[in-house]
């Protein structure tokens, strides 16, 4: 029972509010009374005797004040600590309305759009050109070489890749294999199966594996490492301490993957070709001692070099995309999470132009 | 055995890190309206006690109970009616970065189902003005607002459904001294319009002194003392003499009306 009619001494009719107003006393029938009050307000001459209420809260007495209109009634009995509730109530200012959207706003969208590709490519450019000059000094000055973070990094990207790399690698391998044999067994050219998966793994899909995966994994962790340390205020630490993020953090992760990179190019390409020679093996009947003594044949050396130098323009580089991208993330979740997804989708857009370019320029290298 | 007077029942708690013990058998009882103050050194485990309290870790042995009901095992949606029953103020507000400030206080409004967005709006900028905000900033991101501002407007959303229990983790920590005397006296307002029991952890000898009615010492593992400031000052224990009886406890007792 939370209100009750009564007529008054001065023979008035009083609406009297007993109980307890508060959110969770009210919870499940709140929309009815907000009616009921509704109901009752809607007669000026009624008097609202609120003195009975054992308690109110900001929930009730917001509940009130929307059956009221926003405004006391005329005849109002309240305690004094409800006076200081609806006397707050009455000085709320009204919830500010958003300027509406500008007509331009495509072309505002497109142009910021265009800034920001811009503010990227310089961004990386400079940070490419500030790792160059942290190189000069480190060159002459041996002893600030931060052997330490590199071999941390040598570790965490390459050592700890390797498992991922050779399962995909191997599965690639295996796919690539049994598909070509199939079609080359019909053309009784079963012993080119050689050639196919010589060129194409060690030349393109070792080296692509590997970065995208390397992308995905290693990119986005240096990203949100970098942009956690924004959040927690480390990166401010460092530099308060004279301590250069390019020299201590970027140059290292770029160098570390730099080394691991074609480390790894190797071994996913070689764990490919292994899978690759399995299903030669078990479809086409092709030795495993024939295989690797026809391999070179098959495939000229240029190709691995051209692998592995593949694998470390795109370790530096996704290097240098997963730090920009993480110096750049402000000290909020959103942008942290908004900055390692560009990042690691810059990263292996980046790679795919890289394998492109290098297809271009050394399109008659290792070719026969 | 449960006590009804007991808003939060805390009994034979024990809680260890790997080797590490952090409480040894506490036994505590915050009772209905009171404001008890947790104090201890750094790492006496008050944050420990009260992440326990709200069910976010789960001691080694004890049984935490909050409304009478123990807060490790039980259901969903006992859970869930307990929740909506307490608010909670983090040290550093923890207020989601994803949302405006509107709808940071607006969430546990509208997690209820029960609220039309007309309501919410008009709560919403009643929270705004007890904490002092101006309605301009309702539409700012948290990224764009000053450390002081992101306390209230988090103690705005732990005072969103109107809860009867309050948990304030070092409620003054990084507000300057007239904020936090605003704050101090925000706090003893709203005591006066609604039946509220605050457990808070804090160092602030001011806050201390001004609101707990009670004060729980926490140190060696366990709890050391528990009374009225007066009478936890008057126990002699090296903590408790350094603590409050320091240089600077004592300025700031003596400030607020305690002879010595």
């Amino acid at each position: 029972m939370l209100l009750r009619r009564v007529t008054d001494e001065d023979g008035a009719p009083c609406l009297l509010l007993t109980g307890n107003y508060t959110l969770a006393a009210l919870e499940q029938r709140l929309q009815a009374l907000s009616d009921e009050l509704a109901g009752y307000a809607a007669d000026p001459g009624l008097h609202w005797d609120l003195t009975g209420i054992e308690q109110i809260d900001d929930a009730g007495a917001v509940l009130l004040w929307r059956a009221w209109g926003a405004r006391r009634p005329k005849h109002l009995l309240l305690r004094p600590e409800q006076e200081r509730l609806f006397s707050r109530l009455g000085k709320t200012p009204p919830l500010p309305v958003l300027p509406p959207r500008d007509l331009l706003w495509p072309v505002t969208k497109l142009g910021g759009a265009v800034f920001l590709l811009w503010e990227h490519l310089t961004g990386i450019v400079i940070l490419a050109g500030q790792l160059l000059l942290d190189m000069k000094y480190l060159a002459a000055h041996p002893a600030r070489i931060p052997w330490r973070e590199i071999s941390a990094n040598l570790f965490r990207t390459g050592a700890q890749a390797l498992g991922i790399t050779a399962l995909v690698g191997f599965l690639i391998g295996v796919v690539l294999s049994y598909l070509s044999s199939k079609q080359l067994q019909m053309f009784g050219a079963d012993i080119f199966i050689i050639n196919i998966l010589g060129m194409s793994i060690i030349r393109e899909l070792g080296p692509m594996l590997a970065a995208i995966l390397v992308a995905g994994r290693s990119g986005s962790s240096m990203t949100a490492q970098l942009g956690v340390m924004r959040v927690t205020e480390e990166l401010d630490a460092l530099t308060v301490m004279g301590i250069p993020h390019s020299l201590r953090l970027v140059l290292p992760k770029v160098i570390g993957l730099g080394i691991a990179m074609p480390l790894v190019v190797l071994w996913t390409s070689a764990i490919a070709l292994l899978g690759g020679m399995v299903v030669a093996e078990l479809q086409l009947g092709l030795s495993y001692h024939f295989f690797i003594n026809k391999l070179p044949d098959a495939v000229p050396l240029a190709n691995l070099w051209l692998g592995l130098s593949k694998g470390v323009v795109c370790g530096m580089i996704i290097a240098l995309i997963a730090c920009h991208f993480g110096l750049r993330i402000k000290s909020d979740t959103e942008s942290l999470g908004a900055g390692t997804t560009s990042s690691v989708v810059t990263a292996i857009t980046v790679v795919i132009i890289i394998d492109a370019i290098f297809a271009v320029i050394f399109s008659d290298v290792g070719i026969k | 055995m449960t006590n009804t007077d007991c808003i939060i029942e805390v009994e034979g708690l024990h809680s260890r890190f790997g080797n590490h013990v952090v409480h040894e058998d506490i036994n505590l009882c915050v009772h209905r309206g009171e404001v008890l103050a947790l104090v201890g050194s750094s790492g006496s485990g008050k944050t420990v006690l009260l992440r326990q309290m709200l069910g976010l870790e789960t001691p080694a042995q004890g049984i935490v109970r909050v409304f009478g009901q123990p807060v490790h095992g039980a259901d969903r949606n006992e859970l869930q009616s307990m929740r909506n029953r307490w608010g909670v103020l983090f040290q550093k507000g923890a207020l989601f970065s994803a949302l405006s400030v509107f709808d940071n206080i607006a969430l546990p409004m509208r997690e209820l189902h029960t609220l039309d967005e007309r309501m919410i709006r008009d709560l919403v900028m009643l929270k705004l003005k007890m904490v002092e905000i101006e309605a301009q900033h309702a539409n700012k991101m948290p990224a764009e607002l000053s450390g002081g501002m992101i306390k209230r407007i988090a103690l705005a959303r732990a005072m969103a459904l109107d809860p009867e229990l309050l948990f304030l983790d070092e409620p003054t920590s990084g507000l300057d001294p007239v904020l936090s005397e605003g704050f101090v006296k925000l706090i003893q307002a709203l005591r006066t319009e609604l039946t509220l029991t605050i457990v808070m952890a804090t160092h602030d000898l001011d806050t201390l002194a001004a609101l707990a009615d009670r004060v729980a010492v926490l140190a060696e593992q366990r709890l050391l003392a528990l009374g009225s400031l007066r009478e936890v000052i008057g126990i002699s224990h090296p903590f408790i003499t350094n603590f409050f009886l320091g240089e600077r406890g004592k300025k700031t007792l003596g400030n607020n009306g305690y002879i010595l």
